[in-house]
């Protein structure tokens, strides 16, 4: 038998980010799968040793348009662990709560395009119906939509008062309601779950030798969140990770919905603890040492490390985010599969190709 | 019942009325408390020049000398920074988002 | 708060033994960060044991940096050894798919790899613009 080579993106209906995958072909199987990144690659890494520490937060946060608060907040929290800056407790719950509001929006963006790559595209309207609102939320919360803006070294930019408080409660019950009604559909429809299931099995130690994160890892039976290292509020607040054990395509699907409502959950009871105060402190000085800071995105844990010497520029930053991570896995999961379950298998690792090209 | 779930929700949704709106005949509602376009009111102005300084995109240009204000809307990112530390108040943000354009024109302020 | 983590400073020699005992561990790969100081390089290989982080560092000559790849450990670690050599201009030893500089299409090549000028002083414009 012959072997074709597919070229596969970088643009690609199915996923409009720049990665591009040459697909060798025998029949219609997928016998290997070469990747190449790198065609919007950014530089922001270097950009760092020309900018103020102080303002570097506006480009951290520009680094995914989805997971933006949370990188955002990683990089806060770098700098504030070199400086040992201690961060109020208001600030730190009102931290958790935007980063779990971007956790909810990224994970419904991400079964709409599932949905949309599986052909299901009503259902793919009706998830980003439901995005829109959490989105209305952010905007009335912190002013931006996608880019909040709201994080900044030693506290947040904004408040939230009582009457925002209640107006996010009463349109989450609202936003519960419709997502579970979309997520019956991912989780008991026969036409989902026979696209989905058994499609790219990743087991339990494929998932941890291929340095999997996130999602994808939980999805393959590991408990790990890094929530559970007790960054900002989640020291108070408990997160059991959700786990799978299947490791398909439809359990990564599943582990994503259930996240959905534990974040409500999370940020119903951050609300409700929110503690008053001050919701930043000053920040006098210059960052001196290192520190690898890691948090838990959407889509798995993102790596910061961060150098500083005490000059205003850092000496040294590095993102490792979760999809740089997540490409290995899927490289295994292309193999042998066939070519109509590759842009399945392409979504189901949830790729931010932006973010990894930082 | 695995085969009707998204027959209810797709007949739910055909008998109401679509959340989605007309867009260039009906415009989006205003969010209170969101990052719109940046105001700026002359009047107070001291040219001090340190919003300008400040400005992460710099879309800023402050002339102390000359009294002279210019912002450049399309690098703006709205980030509300000039707002916080502008000393006499005469920056803000409306939660109005702007209409699109189609120069690249800065905005220039003189004073007198 | 600073979160719980180890750094190990191990010359050279002595990486693929280092690599190879956080694999017996059960270390999941968490990262490679490469950082041009004046005059080296620095590696920092992390692992992950179920929320402890423990990291092993190398220094590289700035002349000439070769470093041996781990692939025959940790066959992920492939993305972040031609991330080091497209870079930062280290070569990496036996990677198991190389990309020979393609990785990273940017217009500046080996962008990152400058060990002469002080790391913390602005410098010209050595990032390639945003496409």
């Amino acid at each position: 038998m012959a072997r074709t080579i597919i070229p596969f993106g970088p643009q690609h209906p199915v996923l409009p980010e720049p990665i591009h995958l040459d697909l060798v072909v025998e029949d219609e199987k997928v016998i290997e799968a070469r990747p190449s990144i790198g065609f919007v690659h950014r530089g922001l890494e270097k950009l760092v040793e020309k900018k103020d520490f102080l303002d570097f937060v506006y480009v951290a946060e520009r680094i995914c348009g989805i997971c933006s608060f949370i990188h955002g907040q990683t990089y806060c929290q770098a700098v504030e662990a070199i400086m040992d800056i201690p961060v109020p407790p208001r600030a730190n719950y009102l931290r958790t709560v935007w980063g779990e509001l971007s956790r909810i929006h990224s994970h419904l963006l991400w079964l709409g395009l599932m949905a949309d790559g599986m052909g299901f595209e009503s259902l793919f309207m009706h998830s980003w119906r439901v995005r829109e609102r959490v989105l209305n939320i952010i905007e009335a919360t912190t002013g931006g939509r996608v880019i909040f803006g709201s994080c900044k070294i030693g506290g947040v930019r904004r408040d939230m008062d009582a009457g925002a408080v209640r107006d996010t409660l009463s349109e989450l019950e609202i936003i519960e309601r419709d997502t579970r009604e979309i997520t019956k559909v991912f989780i008991h429809d026969n036409s989902v779950k026979k696209r989905l299931g058994g499609v790219g099995v990743l087991s339990r130690q494929e998932a941890l030798d291929f340095g999997c994160v996130g999602p994808v890892l939980r999805a393959s039976g590991v408990a790990q969140d890094m929530r559970k290292l007790g960054y900002a509020a989640y020291q108070d607040l408990p997160v059991e990770p959700v786990t799978r054990t299947d490791g398909d395509s439809y359990a990564r699907c599943a582990v994503r919905c259930d996240e959905i409502f534990q974040s409500i959950t999370l940020i119903r009871q951050a609300l409700d603890k929110l503690p008053p105060g001050e919701i930043a402190v000053k920040v006098t000085g210059n960052p001196k040492g290192e520190v690898i800071m890691r948090t838990e995105q959407p889509r798995g844990e993102v790596v910061y490390c961060v150098k500083a010497n005490g000059a205003r520029n850092l000496q040294r930053f590095r993102v490792r985010t979760p999809t740089f991570a997540n490409l290995p896995a899927m490289l295994k999961l292309l193999q042998g599969c066939d070519l109509a379950d590759v842009p399945v298998l392409v979504l189901t690792i949830d790729p931010c190709i932006s973010c990894t090209e930082r | 019942m695995p085969y009707f779930e998204m027959s209810f929700l797709a007949l739910k949704w055909a008998l109401r009325k679509p959340p989605t709106t007309q867009y260039p005949f009906e415009a989006r509602k205003a969010i209170a408390g969101s990052r719109g376009q940046l105001i700026f009111t002359q009047d107070n102005c001291v040219y001090c020049t340190v919003c300008a300084k400040k400005c992460p995109t710099a879309a800023l240009k402050v002339d102390r000398a000359q009294k002279k204000f210019v912002l450049d809307r399309l690098r703006c990112i709205s980030c509300g920074c000039c707002v916080e530390i502008c000393p006499k108040n005469s920056l803000a943000l409306s939660t109005d988002h702007g209409s699109p354009t189609t120069s690249r024109d800065s905005e220039i302020y003189r004073g007198s | 708060m600073k979160p719980e983590q180890t750094l190990e400073e191990i010359p050279l020699a002595g990486l693929l033994e280092g690599v190879g005992a956080m694999r017996a561990k059960g270390g999941r790969m968490v990262q490679i960060c490469a950082t041009a100081l004046p005059g080296q390089f620095e590696l920092t290989y992390s692992f992950d044991f179920d929320g402890r982080l423990a990291s092993l560092r190398v220094q590289l000559p700035a002349s000439d940096p070769r470093v041996p790849s781990i692939a025959s450990i940790y066959a992920c670690a492939f993305l972040y050894e031609n991330e080091m050599h497209d870079l930062f201009n280290i070569k990496v030893e036996g990677m198991a798919l190389d990309f020979h500089g393609n990785l990273y299409n940017t217009t500046v090549k080996y962008a990152f790899g400058d060990t002469k000028a002080p790391a913390a002083k602005p410098q010209a414009a050595a990032v390639p613009s945003v496409a």
